[in-house]
């Protein structure tokens, strides 16, 4: 019979090779469910998971799509590693797109280099802001981190809505519920003409490098990794549990706020209600699907964005339910979680004895 | 003493993942007698003796109860057929009596009518004083030793299982113990004795089974061999005792004025007004039984927490009452607290990221915050070398490693950061022997460089072998330390017991 087995330490092989084994299982998931669907299961994965890699535009709108799900999954990906849990990703996202969109709108009449790097900065504040309210309410009262930034996303969904129904509202725009589109010097830069690639990608990219240095190299991230793996060892190491909640918050906070601000500057131009699009919740997916590890983070951000170009495409294509995105994102999550179990355990086969005994019973309880 | 026998072993074999735990075990318990089991941790006694309980089931080989093949497939049925168990680890509940505790640990038949009663007359008869009304949680440790033996008495078994019951008793708990096994035996009980400890097997049993990795090397009558001949049977080869010269210490380096600390375990014991000085050169041992704030001491020690009020730590005469861990390393200390996996070493890190969890400062395994992964690997192996630790390789995870060898590892790790003070925790506890003497000589050889040395522990036989001075620790207070050779265990054992109220008013050094 197969019997589940403790490893004495963790499988590196399977650390990195399952990632690959859940994009495999869910395309096989998906090819199944386009079938019971009576669709044509390997057109709609092939204009899932291929179309997209197929021409320049589509693939400056991968990238477009990658760079907000990077930046806050890696944000979010320090603290998860010290067990601390930001869910409230969107939330700071929309602070960040509010704090740097005021400023522009503020500056509306004034032009200048420095009017986009205010904006960053105090869309970077106002995501730090957001992310402080859990974060304090942790360590003062003990309040639980996960319900509390949960429950700011939808205060901070709400004040986006009141905002650009009042005071943020465009003058001259009919009573529409959206701001001013930002004018030239508040736009992101855009890096190849006619597409919507903008100089955020490549701010992500120095991200994506810093933060690896910071994972492997630093004593901070030697510490957020301590304090989750043991907490009693990392007070034991001298490290304040206090002071890596703030960083872990803080962190996390600024990256989703400088994402916001992005999506605010970037492709979409302004303020409008409908600026979150769920970028906070998937970039937790993303978060685990590359390992918490910044380079894995970055190739995760990237397949993620290609499940939404590409199940944008088929949708479009082959009439498809709208909910194939996020059912495929779904499936993908499921499939990560269901084969991590074989980094900590492993498949042993047992052949039952010919003995006078009786088998020994299967357990998972006495491998002292 | 009869000739019968109770229990026949043969052949019984056990194989886990990667370690064969018990290997073609045979041997006999007769009736009325108590029979020592003898080994190293990891020898394959627990196996062996949950085999006999019914927890595990043997891949190989028999057992025969009176003649009759017996094979339990669960502790239940091993009860029915009059095996019971003491535990080393207690399962009693803190927050309920004692007779709802052995209510619920026996079967539901003899729980009825009169139990309350049942467990007086038991407990008078063996001599194990038991107020059934009292909360769990405001007994001793030796009180709720008794509650596991009244429970496993009750279902009048034929043989008792005694997983090393004196680790956790004074000595003078041990002496009430050792009459109330006897008093079983002479009722034709038989009682599988299970210890490390060898004086008491000597004192106590008559005949004595050894294993050593998962066989059986000897068996013998302990009191015609002496300790040290039993010892080198368990660990199979030649044993030297750490040898202490008398030096004389210097100045004082550690010193802890007025230390006291709330606990926040409602039945854990807050550390009150303890006073002490640790010198150059010197091993200071703290006794105690397990529990009566040991832990709470080496956390205000460490600097995991910060003491109440007037309390007043210094270091080679710089105070570091309010300094946190690494500002104390930075100074000089360096520590070995009791818990290795979780506290001493972080488990999923490889063992040379388990270097910088201590060692970053007095080490430079850092500059300007970032891991000097060279640095750092380099002193992992120097600790690997150095101190015998047997691994596949550095960049393995510290869980990967047996408890003896982590414990080798995080030992060699804070030594070689040559301490000025030292604080140690039960360095040795469950270390096998030939392990444990090499970690006393080491900690004799620091002391002689200078180091100050806090050793708390819980075995005697280590404070003995190599203190200076010893104190004991009862129920948070400290008792007036006194020299080793000024001290008999008797007296030792009074002040475990916290019986000694007007030596603890103030200890000076």
């Amino acid at each position: 019979m197969l019997k589940l087995e403790r490893r004495k330490e963790p499988s590196k092989f399977m650390l990195y090779v399952t990632p690959f084994v859940a994009v495999v299982l869910t395309m096989l998931a998906g090819l199944l469910l386009f079938l019971l669907l009576g669709k044509a299961p390997v057109q709609a994965i092939t204009l899932i998971y291929f179309t997209p890699l197929t021409s320049i535009f589509s693939l400056t709108e991968l990238a477009v799509k990658a760079t907000p799900l990077i930046l806050i999954a890696i944000g979010l990906s320090f603290g998860f590693r010290a067990g601390i849990w930001n869910i409230g990703a969107e939330g700071q996202f929309i602070m960040g797109a509010v704090c740097g969109g005021a400023v522009a709108l503020a500056l509306y009449e004034v032009q200048g280099i420095w009017v986009l790097p205010l904006m960053c900065v105090a869309g970077i504040i106002g995501g730090m802001l957001w992310a402080a309210i859990p974060a304090y309410l942790r360590i003062r009262f003990n309040a639980n981190e996960i319900l509390v930034s949960l429950m700011l996303v939808y205060v901070a969904t709400l004040l986006l809505s009141i905002l650009v129904h009042g005071v943020l509202r465009d003058p001259d725009g009919h009573n529409f519920p959206e701001s001013r589109l930002f004018h030239d010097s508040a736009t992101l830069p855009i890096l190849i003409e006619n597409t919507r690639a903008h100089l955020g990608i490549i701010v992500t990219l120095v991200v994506v490098v810093i933060a690896w240095v910071f994972v492997q190299r630093h004593i901070i991230g030697f510490q957020i990794k301590a304090l989750g793996d043991a907490p009693r060892a990392a007070k034991f190491a001298g490290f304040s549990e206090n002071r890596i909640i703030w960083l872990c918050f803080l962190t996390s906070g600024a990256l989703a706020g400088l994402a916001g601000l992005f999506e605010a500057a970037g492709p979409v131009g302004q303020l409008v209600p409908a600026l979150p699009v769920g970028y906070g919740f998937t970039a937790i997916i993303v978060a685990f699907l590359g390992r918490l590890n910044p380079i894995g983070i970055f190739l995760g951000g990237l397949l993620m964005a290609l499940t939404y170009i590409g199940g944008e495409g088929a949708q479009i294509a082959m009439s498809l339910p709208s909910a194939t995105t996020s059912v495929f994102q779904g499936m993908l999550l499921f499939f990560l979680l269901a084969t991590d179990i074989l980094i900590n355990f492993r498949f042993r086969w047992i052949s039952k004895k010919p003995d006078s005994l009786e088998p020994a019973p299967v357990s998972l309880q006495q491998a002292e | 003493m009869t000739n019968e026998t109770l229990l026949t072993l043969s052949g019984l074999t056990k194989q886990f993942p990667g370690v064969l735990a018990n290997d073609n075990v045979s041997f006999e318990i007769k009736k009325g007698e108590i029979h020592a089991l003898l080994g190293e941790n990891g020898a394959g006694k627990s196996t062996l003796v949950k085999i006999i309980y019914g927890v595990n089931k043997p891949d190989a080989g028999t057992m025969l109860l009176n003649g009759i093949p017996f094979s339990p497939t669960k502790p239940s049925e091993a009860r029915a057929q009059g095996i019971g168990m003491v535990f080393q680890h207690f399962s009693l509940f803190e927050a309920l009596t004692v007779a709802e505790n052995i209510e619920l640990g026996i079967s539901p038949e003899l729980a009825k009518n009169g139990l309350r009663e049942r467990i007086i007359d038991m407990s008078k008869q063996y001599g194990l004083e038991l107020d059934p009304d009292r909360l769990i949680g405001s007994l001793s440790v030796g009180v709720r030793q008794r509650v596991e033996i009244v429970r496993c008495l009750l279902q009048d078994p034929q043989l008792i299982i005694m997983d090393e019951p004196t680790s956790v008793l004074t000595p003078q708990e041990v002496d009430v113990l050792f009459q109330t096994l006897q008093r079983l035996r002479n009722e034709g009980r038989s009682i599988l004795y299970i210890s490390h400890k060898l004086e008491e097997i000597r004192a106590l049993c008559e005949h004595a089974t050894i294993l050593r990795g998962g066989k059986v090397v000897a068996t013998c009558t302990p009191a015609e061999e002496s300790a040290k001949s039993l010892a080198e049977m368990m660990i199979g080869s030649s044993l030297t005792l750490p040898q202490r010269e008398t030096n004389t210490p210097g100045d004082v380096r550690l010193s802890v004025e007025h230390l006291s600390l709330k606990n926040e375990d409602p039945f854990g014991a807050d550390l009150q007004d303890i006073n002490f000085e640790v010198k150059s050169g010197e091993i200071f041992g703290i006794a105690g039984v397990a529990g009566n704030g040991q832990n709470k001491l080496m956390e205000a020690l460490i600097g995991e927490r910060f003491c109440d009020g007037a309390s007043k730590i210094q270091l080679d005469g710089k105070e570091i009452t309010r300094s946190g861990p690494n500002d104390r390393r930075k100074l000089g200390m360096c520590f070995i607290p009791e818990e290795r996996l979780g506290h001493g070493a972080v488990p999923d890190m490889s063992l040379w990221e388990n270097t910088i969890v201590t060692a970053r400062e007095r080490r430079q395994l850092s500059n300007k915050g970032f891991i000097n992964i060279g640095a750092a690997h380099e002193f992992a192996e120097q600790v690997v070398n150095d101190f015998d630790v047997r691994t596949a390789g550095i960049e393995h995870a510290a869980r990967s490693l047996s408890g003896g060898n982590l414990q080798k590892f995080i030992v060699g790790r804070e030594l070689l950061q040559s301490p000025a003070v030292l604080i140690a925790s039960q360095p040795t506890w469950g270390v096998d022997a030939g392990a444990a003497s090499s970690i006393h000589q080491m900690l004799l050889k620091i002391a002689r460089e200078g180091t100050a040395i806090l050793l708390i522990s819980q075995d005697l036989d280590e404070l003995f072998a190599i203190s200076d001075r010893i104190a004991v620790i009862a129920n948070g207070k400290l008792s007036k330390p006194e020299n080793v050779k000024d001290l008999t265990i008797e007296k030792i054992g009074l002040d475990m017991g916290g019986q000694s109220q007007e030596s603890e008013i103030h200890a000076e050094a």
